[in-house]
C-alpha cells in the first residue's frame, strides 16, 4: 500500500459497466514526510474518502477485492483513510 | 520495459521480497473491513548498504515488528494476504520477517 493525498474527483459518464456507481478519485502518492512522490493517478474509492484527505491505496489485482463479488476493472483502490501517521 | 514502468511509479522493485526499515506507524480508523485489526507500518526499502531506496510503503505487520527494526517485506498481493491470514484481503505488502543480519559478498571481492 502507499500513502496518498486526494486531489480531486473524476466524473465519467461513459465507463465500463462494472464501474457504475463507483467513485473515482485523483490521488497524489506521498512520501513518509508528506511530500509528493511520483505521478498522480486515478483510484477507485472503497471507504468514502474526500478531497484533501490522506488515504492509503492498494495496487494491482488486489485493488478489486474490496468490491467482491463484483470485479471492477481497477488497478488502484483506496482502502483506508489515514487519521495520522508517526515517524520514528 | 515493465521494470522501468514500475520503477517510475514507486521508485522500487515490485513483486519481490525486499529488505526495509520500519520508519513509522499509521493510524486509520476508517478502512476496508478486511483490514480491521491489522497493524499498519510505514517501511522504507533499503539497498544492501542500508541506504533508503525509493518511496516508503505501507505494509501490514504479521510478525510483531517495531519502529526502527530491519524487516523483510513481501510486495505482492497473494503472499501479503496469506501473511494476514485472510483470503481476498485488499493488501499488497506485508512484513514477513525481522532481519537479524545480512551477510553478503560482492562479486570480485
Amino acid at each position: 500500500m502507499q500513502l496518498a493525498r486526494v486531489l480531486g474527483e473524476v466524473v465519467a459518464t461513459m465507463k465500463d459497466a462494472n464501474l457504475t456507481g463507483s467513485t473515482l478519485l485523483v490521488v497524489q502518492p506521498i512520501a513518509a514526510d508528506g511530500s509528493d512522490a511520483g505521478r498522480t493517478l486515478v483510484a477507485m474509492d472503497s471507504v468514502g474518502a474526500g478531497v484533501g484527505e490522506h488515504v492509503f491505496f492498494v495496487r494491482g489485482r488486489e485493488a478489486a477485492f474490496p468490491f467482491y463479488p463484483a470485479e471492477p476493472p481497477t488497478d488502484a483502490t483506496i482502502v483506508g483513510i489515514v487519521d495520522h501517521w508517526d515517524l520514528a | 520495459m515493465r521494470r522501468s514502468l514500475e520503477l517510475s511509479i514507486t521508485g522500487t522493485w515490485r513483486n519481490a521480497v525486499q529488505i526495509a526499515r520500519v520508519v513509522g506507524t499509521v493510524v486509520s480508523t476508517q478502512k476496508n473491513r478486511k483490514l480491521e485489526g491489522a497493524k499498519l507500518l510505514l517501511v522504507q526499502p533499503l539497498t544492501l548498504q542500508d541506504e533508503p531506496r525509493g518511496v516508503a510503503l505501507l505494509a501490514i505487520d504479521s510478525v510483531g515488528a517495531g519502529v526502527g527494526e530491519k524487516v523483510l517485506v513481501v510486495i505482492e498481493g497473494k503472499a501479503a494476504g496469506q501473511a494476514l491470514g485472510r483470503k481476498a484481503a485488499a493488501v499488497d505488502a506485508a512484513i514477513i520477517g525481522i532481519v537479524d543480519s545480512v551477510d553478503y559478498q560482492l562479486e570480485g571481492e
